[in-house]
């Protein structure tokens, strides 16, 4: 009697712990059909903004989705105290960026400097995939300059000598959660340059990367190496960037301290007069917020 | 007493022998809801992968979170990278059973008391909801409502956007499985 009821206990024991089992051999069930058809899914947040610093970064608004950014560069901050440090003497970019699609972007840009306006598009390429099928992602992207200042004694400068060209291959990849690097080859055709001397086509290679340390917040930095010889008839100094990402909800804030006071590719890449060495050094912020303009759909 | 003891023995190795009996899907529907003054905020899933096992009345859920579909891209961006990290933590998951003395066979709507274990951003928690199951023409049907807390399960929302996000979040559940092998 006594053994028959060890037993029951022992037997009531078992099938507890079948039942456990049954619980976790149904979930694994589950976890192994999940893994059979988990999609390659694409990589998002490579980088928080359209823009690294100066540098366009892969990233585009979504369909239907507007990002509006306002780009600040002070004076160089070796102006000493009598100008606050440079921040008496702000240039600034302001600019829209919309969502066609999810992979075509358009952009339009006014900046102080050269009273210039900017337009460009944006293409997707390709998405880097978390299963690594496709390890980067790569834009396609293209811009027009056209400076709009008035010279009244050079009648001759139509709109034709006053406008410039980019074309740029965007590739990044997200290497882990916390860190993004990213390499643009750059090409610039400018319509009309200072001096025979220089080149009306020129070559550069921007290189850039996130450091992500927070949720929120992550360094960046952004190197701009224009090989020499392309720009002769003054002296060039190639642009190079830090700063700060901060995340907001809607917003993204970036400061930062660059040698560069020009917001678009071809003033950045090929115009940085400021030497990091000589203290021609720039703050600066960029602040992007986006904004849904989709027709609500009807809730249900 | 000896009869009654192999008579619940008997029993207990029946129901360990048990059969069972499995419905699954893979295009299950989950859906979460927070409602504030400020905000509406939904994200919709129709990617969870549902199993219920009628004659143990044990059932699992499992879902990949980047598979919620939010109006907002910018708002799945956010959801995915600084709330649930789907990056450290992709699936949400829940194993539970239910004990309700229910018969699916008269093909009517019924009521269960479901108490399992819900795993999210890699923090376990015990959860009990009400739910139902229709079993008609072969599918089962099964519904849940539930709330969650963000907060139990480790999901931290800053101070700026903590009025536009509802402290507890309606959590939606529809299933419509297919019996296994059949």
């Amino acid at each position: 009697m006594r053994i028959l009821k060890t037993f029951f206990i022992l037997i009531f024991f078992i099938s507890l712990g079948q039942v456990k089992a049954q619980d976790s051999s149904l979930l694994k069930m589950l976890d192994d059909s999940i893994a059979a058809v988990k999609k390659s899914v694409p990589v998002t947040g490579t980088f928080k903004g359209t823009k690294i610093i100066d540098l366009q970064s892969v990233e585009a608004p979504a369909k239907n989705v507007l990002n509006f950014m306002i780009q600040h560069r002070f004076g160089t901050i070796n102006q000493g105290a009598y100008n606050l440090f440079g921040l008496d003497n702000a240039t600034m970019r302001f600019g829209f960026d919309y969502g066609i699609t999810n992979t075509l972007s358009v952009g339009v840009g006014r900046s102080t400097f050269e009273k210039m306006f900017d337009g460009y598009l944006k293409y997707k390429l390709i998405k880097q995939t978390e299963d690594n099928a496709l390890p980067v992602t790569v834009d396609i992207f293209g811009g027009l300059y056209y400076n709009s200042l008035k010279y009244d004694s050079k009648p001759y400068l139509t709109s034709k000598y006053r406008t410039t060209y980019t074309a740029e291959l965007i590739i990044a990849r997200k290497f882990s959660r916390n860190l993004s690097l990213q390499l643009t080859p750059v090409w610039i055709h400018n319509n009309l340059v200072a001096t025979t001397a220089d080149k009306n086509n020129l070559f550069a290679l921007g290189m850039a990367g996130r450091l992500k340390i927070t949720r929120r917040l992550s360094l960046t930095a952004e190197y701009n190496y224009l090989p020499s010889g392309q720009v002769n008839s003054f002296k060039v100094y190639n642009s190079f960037s830090a700063g700060v990402d901060i995340e907001t909800g809607g917003h993204v804030f970036q400061l930062h301290v660059t040698n560069s006071q020009g917001m678009v590719d071809p003033v950045f890449i090929a115009q940085t007069t400021g030497s990091w060495g000589a203290g021609n050094i720039y703050f600066g912020f960029n602040v992007s917020r986006a904004f849904n303009v989709a027709k609500k759909t009807k809730q249900l | 007493m000896l009869k009654n003891t192999l008579l619940a023995l008997a029993l207990l190795v029946i129901c360990n022998a048990g059969r069972t009996q499995l419905y699954i899907t893979t295009n299950g529907f989950a859906g979460f809801y927070s409602k504030t003054p400020l905000e509406d905020i939904k994200a919709e899933n129709n990617q969870v992968f549902a199993v219920v096992d009628v004659a143990k009345k044990s059932l699992a859920f499992s879902m990949l979170l980047n598979g919620f579909v939010f109006p907002k891209e910018l708002m799945q961006e956010h959801f995915n990278e600084n709330y649930v990290e789907s990056d450290k933590y992709p699936k949400a998951t829940f194993t539970g059973a239910y004990t309700d003395d229910v018969d699916l066979g008269k093909g009517q709507e019924v009521t269960l008391h479901v108490n399992g274990t819900l795993t999210l951003h890699g923090v376990s928690k015990p959860v009990a909801t009400t739910a139902t199951l229709h079993l008609t023409g072969g599918v089962l049907t099964g519904t849940a409502s539930l709330q969650l807390v963000p907060a139990d399960f480790n999901i931290a929302i800053p101070g700026l956007v903590k009025e536009k996000i509802a402290s507890k979040i309606d959590v939606h559940i529809t299933i419509n499985c297919k019996p296994r092998n059949k």
